[in-house]
Protein backbone atom coordinates (compact mmCIF):
# COMPACT_ATOMS: atom_id res chain seq x y z
CA UNK A 1 0.00 0.00 0.00
CA UNK A 2 2.44 2.09 0.96
CA UNK A 3 4.72 1.09 -1.92
CA UNK A 4 2.00 2.20 -4.54
CA UNK A 5 1.49 5.07 -2.88
CA UNK A 6 4.77 6.17 -3.28
CA UNK A 7 4.81 4.91 -6.64
CA UNK A 8 1.96 7.33 -7.22
CA UNK A 9 3.05 10.59 -5.89
CA UNK A 10 6.40 10.23 -7.92
CA UNK A 11 4.77 9.66 -10.86
CA UNK A 12 2.67 12.86 -10.00
CA UNK A 13 5.97 15.12 -9.30
CA UNK A 14 7.25 13.84 -12.21
CA UNK A 15 4.36 14.96 -14.62
CA UNK A 16 4.15 18.15 -12.68
CA UNK A 17 8.01 18.57 -13.97
CA UNK A 18 7.12 17.94 -17.51
CA UNK A 19 4.47 20.45 -17.77
CA UNK A 20 5.89 23.07 -15.61
CA UNK A 21 8.31 22.89 -18.68
CA UNK A 22 6.34 22.71 -21.26
CA UNK A 23 4.87 26.21 -20.46
CA UNK A 24 3.29 29.12 -22.51
CA UNK A 25 6.28 30.82 -22.52
CA UNK A 26 8.23 28.71 -25.56
CA UNK A 27 5.32 29.46 -27.90
CA UNK A 28 6.20 30.66 -31.07
CA UNK A 29 4.02 31.77 -34.11
CA UNK A 30 4.03 30.55 -37.63
CA UNK A 31 5.82 32.10 -40.17
CA UNK A 32 2.93 32.78 -42.83
CA UNK A 33 3.44 32.58 -46.63
CA UNK A 34 5.40 31.04 -49.45
CA UNK A 35 8.86 30.67 -48.70
CA UNK A 36 11.74 29.67 -50.77
CA UNK A 37 15.62 28.89 -49.96
CA UNK A 38 18.82 29.87 -51.28
CA UNK A 39 22.40 29.13 -51.62
CA UNK A 40 25.09 31.06 -50.39
CA UNK A 41 28.77 30.58 -50.16
CA UNK A 42 30.00 31.81 -47.00
CA UNK A 43 34.12 31.18 -46.29
CA UNK A 44 33.61 28.37 -48.48
CA UNK A 45 30.70 26.65 -47.17
CA UNK A 46 27.52 26.35 -48.71
CA UNK A 47 24.47 27.79 -46.47
CA UNK A 48 21.25 27.29 -47.17
CA UNK A 49 18.78 30.24 -46.33
CA UNK A 50 15.24 30.31 -45.72
CA UNK A 51 13.38 33.46 -47.71
CA UNK A 52 10.29 33.73 -45.99
CA UNK A 53 7.38 36.00 -47.36
CA UNK A 54 7.36 39.39 -46.56
CA UNK A 55 5.52 42.74 -47.04
CA UNK A 56 6.89 44.35 -49.83
CA UNK A 57 7.94 48.46 -49.68
CA UNK A 58 5.26 50.27 -50.12
CA UNK A 59 4.33 53.83 -49.80
CA UNK A 60 0.70 55.94 -49.03
CA UNK A 61 -0.97 58.59 -48.29
CA UNK A 62 -2.23 58.73 -44.55
CA UNK A 63 -5.40 60.96 -43.00
CA UNK A 64 -3.03 63.79 -42.54
CA UNK A 65 -2.09 63.81 -46.22
CA UNK A 66 1.45 62.47 -45.01
CA UNK A 67 3.54 59.94 -46.81
CA UNK A 68 3.41 56.38 -44.76
CA UNK A 69 6.10 53.95 -46.30
CA UNK A 70 7.05 50.55 -45.18
CA UNK A 71 10.14 52.35 -43.24
CA UNK A 72 7.54 53.91 -40.51
CA UNK A 73 6.74 50.19 -39.51
CA UNK A 74 10.39 49.30 -39.25
CA UNK A 75 11.35 47.00 -36.02
CA UNK A 76 7.53 47.46 -35.07
CA UNK A 77 5.04 45.10 -34.61
CA UNK A 78 2.05 45.89 -36.42
CA UNK A 79 -1.53 45.07 -37.16
CA UNK A 80 -2.68 45.83 -40.97
CA UNK A 81 -6.66 45.80 -42.48
CA UNK A 82 -8.48 46.63 -45.21
CA UNK A 83 -12.01 48.48 -44.74
CA UNK A 84 -13.81 52.01 -46.03
CA UNK A 85 -15.15 54.50 -43.96
CA UNK A 86 -18.75 54.39 -45.35
CA UNK A 87 -18.83 50.11 -45.63
CA UNK A 88 -22.22 49.50 -43.77
CA UNK A 89 -21.31 45.48 -43.27
CA UNK A 90 -18.61 44.10 -41.83
CA UNK A 91 -16.21 46.69 -41.08
CA UNK A 92 -17.38 48.84 -38.13
CA UNK A 93 -17.31 45.46 -36.19
CA UNK A 94 -13.86 44.42 -36.84
CA UNK A 95 -12.81 48.42 -36.38
CA UNK A 96 -14.70 47.97 -32.99
CA UNK A 97 -12.30 44.71 -32.33
CA UNK A 98 -9.16 46.84 -33.73
CA UNK A 99 -9.69 49.72 -31.45
CA UNK A 100 -9.77 47.57 -28.23
CA UNK A 101 -5.98 46.26 -29.07
CA UNK A 102 -4.84 50.16 -29.90
CA UNK A 103 -6.51 51.24 -26.64
CA UNK A 104 -4.23 48.39 -25.01
CA UNK A 105 -1.31 49.18 -26.32
CA UNK A 106 -1.56 52.94 -27.08
CA UNK A 107 1.49 54.70 -25.99
CA UNK A 108 3.34 51.39 -26.60
CA UNK A 109 6.08 52.51 -29.41
CA UNK A 110 6.61 49.44 -30.53
CA UNK A 111 3.11 48.54 -31.64
CA UNK A 112 1.40 49.97 -34.67
CA UNK A 113 -1.74 49.54 -36.98
CA UNK A 114 -2.25 50.06 -40.40
CA UNK A 115 -5.83 50.59 -41.69
CA UNK A 116 -5.90 50.78 -45.57
CA UNK A 117 -8.70 52.17 -47.17
CA UNK A 118 -10.46 50.18 -50.54
CA UNK A 119 -12.36 52.92 -51.62
CA UNK A 120 -9.46 55.08 -53.60
CA UNK A 121 -12.86 57.31 -54.93
CA UNK A 122 -14.26 58.33 -51.85
CA UNK A 123 -11.70 58.23 -49.08
CA UNK A 124 -9.95 61.00 -49.36
CA UNK A 125 -7.47 62.40 -46.49
CA UNK A 126 -10.11 64.51 -45.16
CA UNK A 127 -11.92 61.86 -44.86
CA UNK A 128 -10.20 59.65 -43.54
CA UNK A 129 -9.40 61.67 -40.95
CA UNK A 130 -12.43 62.63 -40.22
CA UNK A 131 -13.08 59.12 -39.08
CA UNK A 132 -10.12 58.26 -37.41
CA UNK A 133 -10.97 61.19 -34.90
CA UNK A 134 -15.06 59.92 -34.66
CA UNK A 135 -13.67 56.36 -33.91
CA UNK A 136 -11.60 57.86 -31.06
CA UNK A 137 -7.88 57.32 -32.55
CA UNK A 138 -5.35 59.97 -31.16
CA UNK A 139 -2.03 59.69 -32.08
CA UNK A 140 0.35 58.39 -35.07
CA UNK A 141 0.04 54.57 -34.10
CA UNK A 142 -2.85 54.12 -35.92
CA UNK A 143 -2.51 55.34 -39.79
CA UNK A 144 -5.11 55.47 -41.93
CA UNK A 145 -4.12 55.17 -45.62
CA UNK A 146 -5.32 55.89 -49.50
CA UNK A 147 -3.41 55.46 -52.80
CA UNK A 148 -3.25 54.45 -56.11
CA UNK A 149 -6.36 51.61 -56.36
CA UNK A 150 -3.47 49.20 -57.98
CA UNK A 151 -1.45 50.03 -54.98
CA UNK A 152 -3.77 49.51 -52.39
CA UNK A 153 -5.05 46.19 -54.39
CA UNK A 154 -1.57 45.25 -54.44
CA UNK A 155 -0.55 45.25 -51.09
CA UNK A 156 -3.72 43.71 -50.16
CA UNK A 157 -2.17 40.30 -51.80
CA UNK A 158 0.77 40.85 -50.06
CA UNK A 159 -1.42 40.84 -47.12
CA UNK A 160 -3.08 37.33 -48.06
CA UNK A 161 -6.33 39.48 -47.96
CA UNK A 162 -8.64 39.53 -50.58
CA UNK A 163 -10.02 42.41 -51.89
CA UNK A 164 -12.29 43.75 -55.08
CA UNK A 165 -14.45 46.06 -55.94
CA UNK A 166 -18.13 44.08 -56.61
CA UNK A 167 -21.00 46.38 -57.26
CA UNK A 168 -23.33 43.63 -55.75
CA UNK A 169 -21.73 43.86 -52.16
CA UNK A 170 -22.90 45.99 -49.76
CA UNK A 171 -21.00 49.65 -50.37
CA UNK A 172 -19.54 48.55 -53.65
CA UNK A 173 -16.60 46.63 -51.96
CA UNK A 174 -15.88 43.30 -51.23
CA UNK A 175 -13.28 42.17 -48.86
CA UNK A 176 -12.37 39.95 -45.99
CA UNK A 177 -12.17 41.14 -42.46
CA UNK A 178 -8.64 40.06 -41.57
CA UNK A 179 -6.30 41.43 -38.87
CA UNK A 180 -3.14 40.91 -40.45
CA UNK A 181 -0.02 40.41 -37.89
CA UNK A 182 3.15 41.76 -39.02
CA UNK A 183 6.65 41.07 -37.00
CA UNK A 184 9.36 43.46 -37.20
CA UNK A 185 10.99 41.76 -40.62
CA UNK A 186 7.56 42.52 -42.35
CA UNK A 187 6.87 38.79 -42.17
CA UNK A 188 3.01 37.81 -41.62
CA UNK A 189 2.75 35.60 -38.01
CA UNK A 190 -1.04 35.38 -37.91
CA UNK A 191 -4.43 36.49 -39.26
CA UNK A 192 -7.82 36.75 -37.32
CA UNK A 193 -10.95 37.37 -38.56
CA UNK A 194 -11.67 41.04 -36.95
CA UNK A 195 -15.40 39.82 -36.82
CA UNK A 196 -15.22 37.00 -34.43
CA UNK A 197 -14.49 37.87 -30.83
CA UNK A 198 -12.51 34.08 -30.56
CA UNK A 199 -10.16 34.84 -33.24
CA UNK A 200 -9.73 39.08 -31.59
CA UNK A 201 -8.83 36.91 -28.20
CA UNK A 202 -6.78 35.12 -30.12
CA UNK A 203 -4.89 38.42 -31.28
CA UNK A 204 -4.69 40.09 -28.20
CA UNK A 205 -2.62 36.74 -27.03
CA UNK A 206 -0.56 36.30 -30.05
CA UNK A 207 0.02 39.90 -29.79
CA UNK A 208 2.30 39.16 -26.58
CA UNK A 209 4.19 36.23 -27.75
CA UNK A 210 5.47 38.28 -30.85
CA UNK A 211 6.25 41.03 -28.49
CA UNK A 212 8.27 38.54 -26.30
CA UNK A 213 9.91 37.66 -29.53
CA UNK A 214 11.17 40.55 -30.76
CA UNK B 1 -42.49 10.07 2.65
CA UNK B 2 -43.58 13.64 4.24
CA UNK B 3 -40.52 15.17 4.40
CA UNK B 4 -40.20 13.98 0.36
CA UNK B 5 -43.49 16.30 -0.59
CA UNK B 6 -42.16 19.03 1.76
CA UNK B 7 -39.21 18.89 -0.19
CA UNK B 8 -40.67 18.74 -3.22
CA UNK B 9 -42.86 21.65 -2.65
CA UNK B 10 -39.79 24.00 -1.41
CA UNK B 11 -37.93 22.91 -4.54
CA UNK B 12 -40.84 24.00 -6.89
CA UNK B 13 -41.45 26.99 -5.34
CA UNK B 14 -37.88 28.11 -5.63
CA UNK B 15 -37.90 27.00 -9.56
CA UNK B 16 -41.36 29.05 -9.59
CA UNK B 17 -39.86 32.32 -8.08
CA UNK B 18 -36.46 32.21 -10.07
CA UNK B 19 -38.57 31.60 -13.54
CA UNK B 20 -40.96 34.73 -12.52
CA UNK B 21 -38.50 37.12 -11.12
CA UNK B 22 -36.35 36.45 -14.05
CA UNK B 23 -39.31 37.75 -16.48
CA UNK B 24 -39.08 41.11 -17.14
CA UNK B 25 -42.11 43.47 -16.70
CA UNK B 26 -43.52 42.66 -20.36
CA UNK B 27 -46.50 40.76 -21.97
CA UNK B 28 -45.96 37.60 -23.79
CA UNK B 29 -46.08 38.95 -27.06
CA UNK B 30 -43.68 42.10 -26.42
CA UNK B 31 -41.33 39.19 -25.60
CA UNK B 32 -41.99 37.36 -28.26
CA UNK B 33 -41.53 40.82 -30.66
CA UNK B 34 -37.90 40.71 -28.64
CA UNK B 35 -36.77 37.61 -29.26
CA UNK B 36 -37.50 37.66 -32.73
CA UNK B 37 -36.03 41.70 -32.98
CA UNK B 38 -33.10 40.49 -31.60
CA UNK B 39 -32.12 37.69 -34.49
CA UNK B 40 -32.54 40.58 -36.77
CA UNK B 41 -30.77 43.27 -34.74
CA UNK B 42 -27.79 41.22 -34.92
CA UNK B 43 -27.94 40.76 -39.10
CA UNK B 44 -28.88 44.72 -39.70
CA UNK B 45 -27.59 46.94 -37.00
CA UNK B 46 -25.32 45.20 -34.50
CA UNK B 47 -22.33 45.79 -36.85
CA UNK B 48 -22.51 49.86 -35.94
CA UNK B 49 -24.41 49.92 -33.30
CA UNK B 50 -22.99 47.18 -30.95
CA UNK B 51 -24.27 43.79 -28.94
CA UNK B 52 -25.22 46.11 -26.26
CA UNK B 53 -26.08 49.38 -28.19
CA UNK B 54 -23.52 51.02 -26.94
CA UNK B 55 -22.68 52.72 -30.74
CA UNK B 56 -18.95 52.94 -31.75
CA UNK B 57 -17.18 56.46 -30.97
CA UNK B 58 -18.50 59.50 -32.43
CA UNK B 59 -18.86 57.01 -35.81
CA UNK B 60 -22.45 55.70 -34.79
CA UNK B 61 -24.45 56.71 -32.04
CA UNK B 62 -25.41 54.58 -28.75
CA UNK B 63 -29.21 53.13 -28.89
CA UNK B 64 -29.45 53.57 -24.88
CA UNK B 65 -30.36 57.15 -24.82
CA UNK B 66 -34.01 55.78 -23.44
CA UNK B 67 -35.22 60.07 -23.77
CA UNK B 68 -34.26 60.58 -27.10
CA UNK B 69 -35.94 56.68 -28.03
CA UNK B 70 -39.17 57.84 -25.76
CA UNK B 71 -39.39 61.59 -27.23
CA UNK B 72 -39.03 60.35 -30.85
CA UNK B 73 -41.11 57.23 -31.33
CA UNK B 74 -43.05 57.61 -34.05
CA UNK B 75 -40.29 58.46 -35.98
CA UNK B 76 -38.00 55.58 -35.51
CA UNK B 77 -39.50 53.09 -37.88
CA UNK B 78 -38.49 55.80 -40.55
CA UNK B 79 -35.41 56.49 -39.46
CA UNK B 80 -34.86 52.14 -39.46
CA UNK B 81 -36.12 51.58 -42.90
CA UNK B 82 -35.02 55.26 -44.68
CA UNK B 83 -31.97 56.05 -43.07
CA UNK B 84 -30.86 59.37 -41.41
CA UNK B 85 -28.55 62.46 -42.54
CA UNK B 86 -27.57 65.47 -40.65
CA UNK B 87 -26.90 65.16 -37.04
CA UNK B 88 -28.54 63.51 -34.31
CA UNK B 89 -28.15 64.65 -30.38
CA UNK B 90 -27.75 61.28 -28.21
CA UNK B 91 -27.17 61.63 -24.83
CA UNK B 92 -25.65 65.13 -24.96
CA UNK B 93 -23.55 64.55 -27.59
CA UNK B 94 -23.98 65.60 -31.70
CA UNK B 95 -23.50 62.81 -34.00
CA UNK B 96 -23.11 63.61 -37.41
CA UNK B 97 -22.91 61.27 -40.36
CA UNK B 98 -25.16 59.16 -42.32
CA UNK B 99 -27.31 56.17 -41.56
CA UNK B 100 -28.41 54.02 -44.82
CA UNK B 101 -31.69 52.93 -44.89
CA UNK B 102 -32.88 49.09 -44.47
CA UNK B 103 -35.08 49.04 -47.49
CA UNK B 104 -35.59 45.55 -47.66
CA UNK B 105 -37.24 45.17 -43.79
CA UNK B 106 -40.40 44.67 -43.85
CA UNK B 107 -43.22 46.09 -41.47
CA UNK B 108 -43.28 43.01 -39.34
CA UNK B 109 -39.43 42.85 -39.06
CA UNK B 110 -39.40 46.77 -37.96
CA UNK B 111 -41.75 46.01 -35.52
CA UNK B 112 -39.95 43.25 -33.97
CA UNK B 113 -36.63 45.14 -33.95
CA UNK B 114 -37.80 48.09 -32.68
CA UNK B 115 -39.49 46.14 -29.77
CA UNK B 116 -36.10 45.02 -28.51
CA UNK B 117 -34.56 48.11 -29.35
CA UNK B 118 -36.83 49.66 -27.43
CA UNK B 119 -36.94 47.76 -24.34
CA UNK B 120 -33.94 46.27 -24.08
CA UNK B 121 -32.02 49.31 -24.58
CA UNK B 122 -34.62 51.70 -23.76
CA UNK B 123 -37.14 51.43 -20.61
CA UNK B 124 -40.12 50.87 -22.99
CA UNK B 125 -42.50 47.74 -21.51
CA UNK B 126 -44.97 48.20 -24.86
CA UNK B 127 -44.71 46.01 -28.23
CA UNK B 128 -43.55 48.46 -31.07
CA UNK B 129 -46.82 47.21 -33.01
CA UNK B 130 -47.08 47.00 -36.73
CA UNK B 131 -49.35 49.37 -36.97
CA UNK B 132 -47.24 51.64 -35.33
CA UNK B 133 -44.61 51.53 -38.17
CA UNK B 134 -47.38 51.70 -40.63
CA UNK B 135 -47.75 55.34 -38.95
CA UNK B 136 -44.64 55.97 -38.83
CA UNK B 137 -43.79 54.78 -42.54
CA UNK B 138 -47.10 57.15 -43.71
CA UNK B 139 -45.93 60.67 -41.82
CA UNK B 140 -41.96 60.25 -42.75
CA UNK B 141 -40.38 63.33 -43.73
CA UNK B 142 -37.05 63.08 -44.10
Amino acid sequence: MRRQLITYLSILALSSFFVACSGKSEKKLPIIGERTTEERVVDGKTVVDTIYHQIPSFSFINQDSVEITDKDFDNKVYVANFFFTHCPSICPTMQRNLLKVYEKYKDDEQVSFLSHSIDFKYDSPSVLKSYAEKLGVTNKQWQFVTGEKRDIYGIADKYLVYTKEDESAPGGYDHQSYLVLIDSQKRIRGAYDGTSDEQVAQLFEDLEILLKEQ
Amino acid sequence: MRNTICSLTAISILIGMLIFSCQPNVSIKTAQYAVNGQKLYVTHCQSCHGLKGEGLGMLYPPLTDSAYLAENREKLACIVKNGMTGSVKIHGKIYKGEMPGNNELTNIDIAYILTYITTTFGNDVETYTQEKVKNSLANCRM
